[in-house]
């Protein structure tokens, strides 16, 4: 078996789902999901047997592209995180009326086969399809399912697609000049072709204005809280769970190796950059009222830390930062998802607006309290690991980078508890709070226990990104 | 031992606690019942592993799985019974089984009772783990679990808002120290490659260069701060008097005889690294001397009877601190274990008054409780006296030992520690005075409601009662037990071999008994002879004032970090926010100025903007790879 398989599940998944009917269309488009996750858990068993997925075909002669997938542990990694989160997404939405049911999870599938394909691509033309493909479907779901009126999120929305669509032009003409060098879009091609120190810096430079707005990474993140309030909890869930993620493996898979020695060389000012996005975001994150924009402060908080770990170069700097990603993957959609059921049964989203949920639904009180320690690192949680490794990475490189991002633990905390305590704990509301319902509970459940599991014996996941990231170190060398 | 029976003495905790949470509801009083039975399954194990190390002489290692894969160390989860962590264990699940019986009844009208034992259990699992961990990394999850368990304890009363104040700040005064604890272990496993106990005191075994002692300095330094946070020093004290918030049995276990002590294991179980560290020894006596004196002189006007206990705890934990920074490390684990004894039974005797008294916490609205609880005051008596330092109770000689070895070192913090202790003597004694002696000064009402608590209170706080008068038979000054069980784990036991008793020693052990003479003789005679009381908050006037506020400390913290912090994050959100995003707008504004030539075409209608984008692109892409 091969990834081509999991790409066309999804694939098909997307168009049957929209062709099916509005009762029918949501779980058609669970089934498929599900369909694929139980794929990439197939293929993760076959890779840690020793058999390639991979898959590498010539699609057009002239200009030199190939439909090339590489599925190394790492590619694989993501996928897993994109298969796994996908139907519980889905699932987290069943409670909500959706308008044209079937065109909405149509492009939710659609947009879990873009993501899938771009963490696979192995060919540069063929990757940035599929990164630009990614961004339509959440274009739509924003615009068409969001909060708030029409006028208001359309200036949100459209910001955002702009934003991060006119970083990624810069990242395609970086492949164009690649191409010119090298002769071929193919990843062990680009790995491999010399380019002057001056070439490497422009197309570094090229590259890390994509990424960085689409991580996002300080100053380049003014379109996320604004986008995660207006989008619908499930878009907004999709772009922080996975989507993020999709800039943060391009450093990894496409930055660093191609470019080096330029990485090297602007390493301290990028350190720097991240490092203060961890605390910008961290101070932010404090006085915000909605719920949702708390959260997108706490993640740019999370991922500049991941951001830095990446580019510090090193194994432990990698691997850090791929374990946080996987873990805050878990983590910020169940935090999300927290978000939208506290919506659903209070109908606000202001954190001061809220309060005594902890009497009214204790059950609820504890998934979340567990998905909010695991995002303030908690050991014995999978994003211990991360933060572990990747402020032991920054430490290797120099110390005060990790004290300095290391306080995100106490702003971390200090955010949280504060959050937490205004929104669940004090006198009953004297608005009603529902506990927990089954599908919620089956989300919830699925997410801790993975974060739980993860943090205790991670030994899987080690196992599977170790000998790619290996390899890519091995590059930068 | 089996590995099996060692994960039970772990994992019984554990699974009382997911008992508890799953099923507690159903189970009614059968929650209390499981969980005292769990943690007293644990005291058995460690019990027969206590005697069969002690026999032996070697520890008992588990290995169950590698944890962490870094490029160039791993972690194993790994434990390591040995002599230092046993004696911790001993104490942790004795006294916690105490505690948890104590609690079957404390707590039996509360709506959240098997709540309470799923947090106290699981609290007791971390705190094995960290006691127990063979690595650093393995302390660091029991070090923080038991600070999330503090955090759920001390707000167990969710609804009250202060209360989930004091929970949070624990929290997160916690955590400045856990970055710390962090930072030294980053330090730690760049130099040695590995975070095994055992290996770094292996590789320190063969010596070290300049190079190696400096970097070592800053890690002992960073996990120094790590341990002021959870053992409450100078200066993240503030959140312990907070966190008598929690329901008192917590504050008895959690808050006075075993977490906050975890500091002092920490260091003792790094000695070989903070020997090699004499300037962070030096700096460790000091703040651990200055807070023990900061501490008992706000004790001395407190009016809430577990605040005078809370402050009470921080200024023995500055003494066990000052202990440790003159390298004496069995004499701090001495005192750590007397202390857990003396001051477990004050706080459950407190806890068993405050039951009694409908809630009140006020000494000024007790008194004269001798006669309603006899059991109560008798025990309260014998600890009262032990922690005050009176011969031959085991506060006596643990106090000693700490201040002998003072003498010996540094005779300015000789003397700053024994006036720390005479203080302790007249507020102890001011406690107890106030609490018991007199008549009764509270309302009808709770007159008509005193009683003495039922056995499951007053028996462990006979057991605590008695072994705070007894203790001291563990280190017995020229024949010390405890130092030469400790002496495997100790590699400098130089600075507290047993004292051979001189003169000079038996003339500094009489002014220490002379000292306790003094502040109980001070309390007397202000309490019981003159009969006064503590004035009433809004009459305490001058240094009284500023020592009831506690120095305004807290208030102090607020204006200095905490506003400004919001201060900034509300500049962000509304300025620099702002800022960065109408920054972006203007690059859009600057290219919409540039093109002249296509503003007809700019009618805001995003679908043309989009296919003009994508054509663009196609061209593009058609002159690069197939027009040339």
């Amino acid at each position: 078996m091969n990834v081509t398989i999991l790409l066309f599940t999804l694939l098909v998944g997307a168009f049957a789902t929209f062709l099916a009917n509005k009762t029918l269309a949501p779980k058609i488009a669970l089934l498929f999901g599900l369909v694929a996750f139980l794929e990439t858990i197939a293929i993760i068993c076959q890779h840690n047997s020793g058999v390639n997925a991979g898959f590498t075909t010539q699609w057009i002669m002239n200009p030199n592209i190939h439909i090339a997938l590489k599925a190394d542990g790492l590619a694989l990694a993501l996928v897993l995180l994109t298969t796994m989160l996908t139907p519980l997404i889905i699932l987290s939405s069943f409670g909500n009326h959706i308008e044209k049911s079937n065109l909405f999870y149509g492009l939710v599938m659609f947009m879990s086969f873009a993501m899938t394909g771009t963490f696979l691509a192995a060919d540069g033309f063929l990757y940035y399809i599929f990164w630009e493909l990614s961004l339509i479907p959440i274009y739509f779901i924003a615009l068409l399912w969001g909060n708030d009126t029409f006028e208001a999120r359309k200036k949100a929305i459209f910001k955002f697609f702009i934003y991060t669509f006119a970083g990624s032009l810069f990242m395609l003409v970086g492949f164009i000049y690649l191409y010119q060098k090298a002769g071929s879009f193919l990843l062990a091609d680009l790995y491999n072709v010399s380019l002057t120190s001056q070439e490497q810096y422009w197309i570094f430079l090229a590259f890390f204005l994509a990424y960085a707005i689409k991580i996002p990474i300080f100053p380049f993140h003014t379109w996320q809280a604004s986008t995660y309030e207006k989008a619908p909890t499930v878009g907004t869930m999709l772009l922080s769970g996975i989507m993020l993620k999709m800039g943060l493996y391009s450093i990894i898979r496409w930055q660093l190796p191609i470019t080096s020695s330029a990485a090297k060389e602007l390493m301290p000012t990028i350190l720097v950059l991240c490092i203060i996005g961890v605390v910008y975001g961290s101070i932010v994150a404090l006085k915000q009222v909605n719920i949702k924009r708390f959260f997108a402060y706490s993640s740019l908080a999370h991922v500049g830390l991941i951001a830095a770990g990446a580019y510090t170069l090193t194994l432990d700097g990698l691997l850090g930062a791929v374990y946080q990603m996987l873990a805050h993957g878990f983590v910020i959609v169940g935090l999300f998802y927290v978000a939208e059921i506290m919506y659903n049964r209070f109908e606000t989203r202001a954190i001061n607006e809220m309060g005594g949920i902890r009497q009214q639904a204790p059950q609820f009180a504890s998934l979340f309290m567990i998905l909010l320690f695991a995002s303030i690192g908690l050991p014995g949680t999978f994003s211990f690991i991360g933060e572990f490794s990747l402020l032991y990475g920054l430490s290797q490189i120099n110390i005060w980078y990790a004290i300095i991002g290391g306080t995100s633990i106490i702003f971390g905390a200090f955010y949280m508890l504060r959050m937490f305590q205004r929104s669940m704990l004090g006198e009953t509301n004297t608005k009603v709070f529902k506990e927990v319902s089954v599908n919620e509970k089956i989300v919830l459940g699925v997410l801790v226990i993975t974060v739980i599991f993860l943090g205790i014996y991670p030994k899987p996941i080690t196992d599977l990104i170790t000998p790619s990231l290996v390899e890519i170190v091995s590059y930068i060398k | 031992m089996d590995t099996n029976v060692i994960l039970l003495l772990l994992l019984v905790p554990l699974i009382g606690s997911l008992v508890n949470v799953f099923f507690g509801k159903k189970l009614g009083n059968g929650s209390g019942i499981i969980a005292t039975v769990a943690v007293l399954i644990s005291f058995i194990i460690s019990l027969l592993a206590f005697i069969q190390v002690n026999s032996t002489k070697q520890p008992i290692e588990i290995e169950l799985f590698e944890w962490m894969a870094l490029a160039n160390f791993n972690v194993t989860f790994g434990f390591l019974l040995d002599q230092l962590s046993l004696l911790w264990l001993l104490f942790v699940t004795g006294i916690g089984t105490l505690i948890h019986w104590y609690s079957t009844n404390y707590m039996k009208n509360d709506e959240n009772y098997a709540k309470f034992f799923a947090y106290l259990n699981l609290f007791i699992f971390f705190m094995i783990v960290l006691v127990t961990g063979s690595n650093l990394l393995i302390t660091f999850i029991g070090w923080e679990g038991v600070g999330l368990c503090s955090y759920l304890l001390i707000g167990f009363w969710h609804k009250n808002q202060s209360y989930n104040d004091a929970a949070k700040k624990a929290f997160i005064m916690n955590r400045i120290g856990d970055l710390g604890f962090l930072v030294g272990v980053f330090i730690l496993a760049f130099l040695f490659q590995s975070l095994d106990y055992m290996t770094i005191k292996e590789a320190l075994m063969h010596g070290t260069n300049h190079q190696i002692n400096m970097w070592i300095g800053w890690a002992a330094l960073a996990l120094f701060i790590g341990a002021v946070g959870k053992s409450a020093q100078i200066p993240l004290y503030t959140w312990l008097p907070d966190a008598m918030a929690g329901p008192t049995p917590v504050s008895a276990l959690i808050h006075a005889a075993t977490m906050v002590t975890a500091g002092i294991f920490l260091i003792t179980r790094l000695n070989f690294v903070f020997d090699l560290a004499p300037h962070i020894q030096n700096i460790i006596a000091i703040v651990g001397a200055v807070t023990s004196l900061f501490a008992a002189t706000i004790g001395l006007v407190q009016t809430d009877i577990k605040k005078v206990l809370a402050y009470s705890t921080v200024s023995q934990l500055g003494l066990m601190f000052m202990a440790v920074g003159f390298g004496a490390y069995e004499i701090a684990v001495f005192h750590v274990v007397t202390h857990a004894f003396f001051k477990a039974c004050l706080f459950l005797g407190s806890g068993s008054v405050i039951h009694a008294m409908g809630g009140e916490q006020d000494m000024r609205n007790m008194g004269g409780l001798k006669k309603f609880m006899p059991a109560t005051y008798a025990t309260f008596l014998l600890a009262t006296i032990a922690i005050s330092g009176f011969p031959p109770f085991s506060g006596f000689f643990s106090k000693d030992e700490i201040l002998l070895t003072a003498f010996s070192h540094n005779p300015v913090l000789y003397v700053i520690g024994s006036i720390a202790s005479i203080m302790t003597a007249f507020y102890m004694f001011r406690l107890l005075y106030l609490t018991f002696f007199k008549n009764f000064r509270g309302t009808q009402e709770q007159k008509n409601h005193l009683h003495e608590s039922p056995a499951a209170i007053t028996v462990p706080l006979w057991i605590l009662g008695i072994l705070s008068v007894v203790g001291g038979v563990i280190s017995l000054p020229g024949n010390s037990w405890l130092n030469s069980y400790l002496e495997p784990i100790i590699v400098n036991s130089a600075n507290a071999h047993p004292h051979v008793l001189g003169t000079t020693e038996y003339i500094l052990m009489a002014i220490a008994v002379i000292g306790a003479c003094i502040g109980l003789f001070i309390a007397y005679s202000k309490y019981i002879k003159k009969g006064e009381l503590p004035p009433a908050d809004e009459q305490m006037t001058g240094f009284h004032k500023v020592l009831y506020n506690k120095y305004y400390i807290d208030e102090i913290y607020m204006k200095v970090i905490v506003k400004p912090i919001y201060a900034l994050a509300v500049f962000f959100r509304d300025v620099v926010e702002v800022v960065l995003s109408e920054a972006i707008y203007g690059l859009g504004k600057i290219a919409d100025g540039l093109s002249l030539q296509g503003k007809k075409a700019q009618n805001g209608n995003i679908g043309l903007y989009l296919f003009a984008f994508v054509f663009g692109i196609c061209l593009m892409l058609y002159y690069l790879f197939i027009a040339r």
